[in-house]
């Protein structure tokens, strides 16, 4: 068909199934398959909260450039469910195609005229061959699979040994997918021609490795000394937990007793899995939990006590669409209020903002080493985004000279020695007391911890000048946070320019094409990837530095921004705000359409998001 | 709880313990709750069980959530780590503390409203974990902070200072804890020192989760007629299917067997539980007939006291998940982390 699409190592396929049909597996393997030929691929799962039944979908994009968000439209669509035939169809590219199972007929009017359709009947090939219902439901997956690969050049060899990794030892297994594969290859080599759209080997790849978030963070945890991890399940993080399990019981059993140095309790809510980690906390272990907003709401008492009594936690919150339930399986950027100021009272807790599941690792390591060293509880914000899909990411790195840094612990020895120990004493002037472990010392560094107000010596106090001057040195030890947390990364035009966009977490990828599409049309940005909070100088200084500074994120409220507005004197006027938020990854051509919009007309548009999936 | 530290000065013949510990060693700040209150008792008592157990005052952890009952341990222990944690919670914090080092002995302070009402689940829990404590409510079926409303433990018909009826079925913590599986289950009365503070010796010796509920009248809020958590009433109704003796797993055993005075039960840590029975054919490590028993008593309106149930094999939490003798806390970056050869390892395996 003349005007199709031809793109070769640059294009989106998304995959249209039915909840509950096994084709997470198959998906997942046509993505692994192109990274496996040396091409990057960015790959989303979009899925329903729902067991069986309801429409999802699976979103990949073959990068060559190394594009690693969302692009934005579908060049190849899978249309496995008639429930969402139309809205698929409609979502493809001009000049784009639609791979269908065309056992049954479609009538004409069910196609566009400016797509190709490529009809497999795997139906019927199927049921030729499977006689078992589920049998023919997940070789439905293998077959197309197959199909696709013949279409878009994707070595079958690179599949076949994908399936011979994961169905390791399982021989009849192998077998049976191999064959089913072969079907599919087999039918398209007979009937149909390769695509515009093409797969080739290439070496773009490099090092990476290909994880979710969620899974990193785990490992993170495991690296950052974690000991004690209480949690109660709820999407999406209960993967974190359920990957720190598997790393404990690899890395962490006694080889000689095969007893566990760990301690892993599912709870009874989330109440008492911060609880668990708060009393492990005060008593000397690295211990986290793992949750989603509606963990945090309910968690919120006991991490003002974190706060207050200043006892080392780190909560792992991978972020879902909110409020309420809102939507449990799509992603958002959404808690950070919540989070930063959790609590009644005035508190303020630092948080750490991943931008990939490399840095999930790297920061859930190093909140541990925070927490322990500010003596209270780190937010590492994850999303959904990171944290339930398979991204390409830097290599995993651990330097082998590095100690966990447990802060400011008064030792037996050193109590003994008679040093003055006040539990809540401003030492060294950082905001930042020193600490006994029970039990320590017989006679010495006892105190009584409470959420109540005390003076410098933990004893119990209700003078207007001693809460104050605890309230102030807190204040001083969120101050001394700053140098700890990892600093904004800055990413500067090419040309000087007054106009600037800050922009953290998930958004990262999809920002940075975005600003390459602006730069394309002239619009040129200073960026800056906020890490961490509280915020550093050189956010605020960034701001100071241009007259106008987008702040891109994936909420309603704007939230990051409403955090630097609150936390700086800042103009709120410089900062417009660019938000996406219907639980779907932002996309590169929403953020380059809603600033360039902004910057080429005299009226700024409306910030509303693309439409829904 | 109180700024105000107890005077150091003592009598300088105050007996010590094998620890050379006087009493005086076990004690914490100067009570700020009501004259007369059960719970001072309690923490009398608490004081006692330590001294007689020889235990490092140092080595125990006291935990306790929001209320008269949970301030009291600032007036106990004074060399040990105290925490008060939030309204009811403090069984997730006890449970957490433990896992980090299961070296300490943990002691649960808490009341009928932190438990009972707000606390419930987390009370249930921690007792159906197997949590290695000792969990005291300070039972006085009333709120006293906030100046006399009935709790969750506050019988049915009883009446408040007002004279107000409670119309709400109480809760019993004592037959709570007997369905959800305590190792430990004991009843006593702040007003029997000579009950308690065996009973309090034997639970920190138990190894699992040994629970105690003490009847501690309330002398502002819950003395007065009608009342069925009152000095008066208790005194009253109170039938104690045992007396209890423990001797600790170092010193020799001798204890009157007579037969059918009499009952030993030894526990995990060796120590012995020698157990005078007063109730007639009652077993305590029977479990479903301890509920009975309790069941039948409770429809006589008799407040049973005394160590109900026990399981002298019990486990604990850390015994459930296969911890490592050494407290998890003590662990260090080598024993933690796998480092960068396997780091190595798991990147190949993500290509």
């Amino acid at each position: 068909m003349s005007g199709s699409l031809n793109l070769t190592n640059d294009f989106v396929v998304k995959f249209a199934n039915v909840n509950g049909s096994g084709s997470a597996s198959a998906n997942s393997m046509f993505a692994k398959s192109v990274l496996r030929m040396g091409v990057p691929v960015a790959a989303r799962n979009i899925f329903p909260s729902n067991i069986q039944g309801l429409p999802t979908w699976y979103e990949v994009r073959v990068t060559g450039d190394g594009h690693l968000g969302r692009r934005g439209g579908v060049d190849l669509m899978v249309a496995m469910n008639p429930q969402t035939w139309d809205r698929d169809i409609a979502e493809i590219e001009p000049g784009g195609y639609l791979f269908y199972d065309s056992t049954k007929a479609m009538p004409e009017s069910k196609f566009r005229e400016d797509i190709t359709v490529v009809g497999v009947p795997l139906t019927r090939i199927c049921n030729e061959v499977y006689s078992v219902p589920r049998e023919r439901q997940l070789f439905k997956n293998i077959i197309y699979v197959g199909a696709l690969a013949a279409l878009l050049g994707i070595e079958i060899e690179v599949i076949e040994t994908l399936l011979s990794e994961q169905f390791a030892g399982k021989d009849r297994l192998i077998k049976a997918n191999f064959e089913a594969l072969h079907m599919g290859r087999d039918y398209v080599k007979a009937n149909l021609k390769p695509l515009g759209l093409q797969v080739r080997r290439a070496d773009a790849v490099g090092d990476r490795i290909y994880v979710e978030g969620n899974s990193a963070a785990a490992l993170g945890a495991v690296y950052g000394g974690a000991t004690v991890c209480a949690w109660y399940p709820i999407t999406p993080s209960t993967s974190v937990v359920e990957a720190f399990m598997d790393y404990c019981a690899e890395f962490r059993t006694d080889k000689e007793t095969g007893q566990a140095k760990y301690a892993i309790v599912q709870a009874e809510d989330e109440i008492a899995s911060i609880g668990m980690v708060i009393g492990a906390g005060w008593n000397g272990a690295r211990a986290f939990t793992a949750t989603s907003g509606p963990g945090v709401s309910l968690m919120t008492e006991f991490i003002g006590l974190s706060y207050f009594a200043e006892i080392p936690a780190v909560i792992i919150d991978v972020q879902r669409g909110g409020p309420s339930t809102g939507m449990p399986t799509r992603t958002q950027q959404a808690d950070l209020i919540g989070a930063a100021y959790a609590g009644h009272g005035d508190t303020k807790h630092p948080m750490l903002l991943p931008q990939d599941p490399g840095e999930c690792f790297e920061m859930a390591a190093l909140a541990f080493d925070l927490s322990d060293r500010l003596q209270t509880t780190i937010f590492l914000m994850q999303d959904l985004d990171i944290g339930m899909n398979e991204w390409l990411t830097e290599p995993f790195k651990w330097d082998d000279s590095r100690n966990l840094d447990r802060g400011k612990v008064m030792t037996y020895e050193e109590l003994e020695a008679g040093v003055d120990f006040g539990r809540y004493k401003d030492v060294d002037g950082d905001g930042i007391p020193y600490r006994t472990y029970p039990g320590v010392h017989p006679s010495k560094g006892a105190y009584f911890t409470r959420g109540t107000s005390r003076n410098p010596y933990a004893r119990y106090s209700e003078e207007g000048h001693v809460y104050v001057d605890n309230m102030q040195r807190l204040l001083r030890k969120f101050e001394t946070a700053k140098s700890l947390i990892p600093a904004p990364v800055l990413r500067k035009s090419g040309k000087a320019t007054r106009t600037g966009v800050i922009y953290f977490g998930s958004t990262t990828p999809a920002m940075h094409e975005a600003l390459e599409i602006l730069e394309a049309k002239g619009m040129h940005l200073d960026a800056l990837r906020v890490r961490g909070f509280p915020f550093s100088d050189e956010v605020y200084d960034f701001i100071a530095a241009h007259d106008r500074v987008f702040v891109v994120e994936q909420n309603r409220d704007a939230q990051l921004r409403t955090l630097i507005v609150n936390e700086g004197d800042v103009d709120p006027g410089k900062l417009p705000p660019v938000l996406h938020y219907d639980g779907t990854p932002i996309t590169a051509r929403f953020i380059a359409a809603e600033i360039g919009a902004r910057l080429g007309a005299a009226a700024p548009r409306s910030p509303v998001p693309e439409a829904a999936e | 709880m109180t700024y105000l530290l107890k005077p150091r000065l003592h009598h300088p013949s105050l007996a010590a313990n094998e620890l050379g510990f006087t009493r005086r060693d076990y004690e914490g700040s100067v009570s700020t709750l009501c004259a007369g209150c059960g719970h001072d008792s309690i923490s009398a008592a608490i004081i006692q069980a330590c001294y007689d157990l020889n235990l490092p005052p140092h080595r125990l952890a006291k935990l306790s959530g929001i209320g008269c009952s949970s301030k009291t341990p600032d007036y106990f222990l004074g060399a040990s780590h105290g925490f008060n944690t939030v309204h009811g919670r403090m069984p997730s914090v006890l449970t957490g503390a433990n896992l980090a080092n299961r070296e300490l002995i943990y002691l649960g302070v808490s009341g009928d409203g932190d438990s009972a009402s707000i606390g419930l689940g987390q009370f249930a829990h921690a007792i159906r974990r197997g949590v290695n404590m000792t969990y005291i409510v300070e039972n006085n079926g009333v709120y006293g902070l906030t100046k006399g409303q009935f709790s969750a433990t506050s019988d049915k018909g009883s009446k408040s200072k007002k004279g107000v009826e409670n119309h709400d079925s109480a809760i019993d913590l004592v037959s709570l804890a007997l369905q959800l599986g305590a190792t430990f289950v004991a009843r006593s009365f702040s007003g029997d020192k000579a009950q308690l503070a065996p009973l309090i010796r034997a639970a920190l010796a138990h190894k699992g989760a040994a629970f105690i509920d003490c009847v501690s009248p309330c002398v502002q809020f819950n003395n007065h007629a009608g009342s069925t958590k009152s000095y008066d009433y208790v005194r009253e109704h109170n039938e104690a299917v045992n007396r209890l003796d423990v001797i600790a797993k170092r010193a020799p055993i001798e204890v009157d067997y007579a037969p059918g005075t009499t009952t030993t039960v030894t526990q995990h840590d060796g120590s012995v539980l020698a157990l005078h029975k007063l109730a007639e054919h009652y077993d305590p490590t029977d479990r479903i007939a301890a509920m009975t028993y309790l069941a039948q008593r409770q429809a006589q309106g008799e407040v049973v006291t005394g160590l109900l149930y026990v399981d002298p094999e019990a486990s604990d939490l850390h015994d459930s998940l296969d911890t490592v003798e050494r407290p998890l806390n003590s662990l260090g970056g080598p024993d933690l982390i796998p480092g960068s050869s396997v780091l190595a390892k798991i990147n190949a395996d993500l290509r």
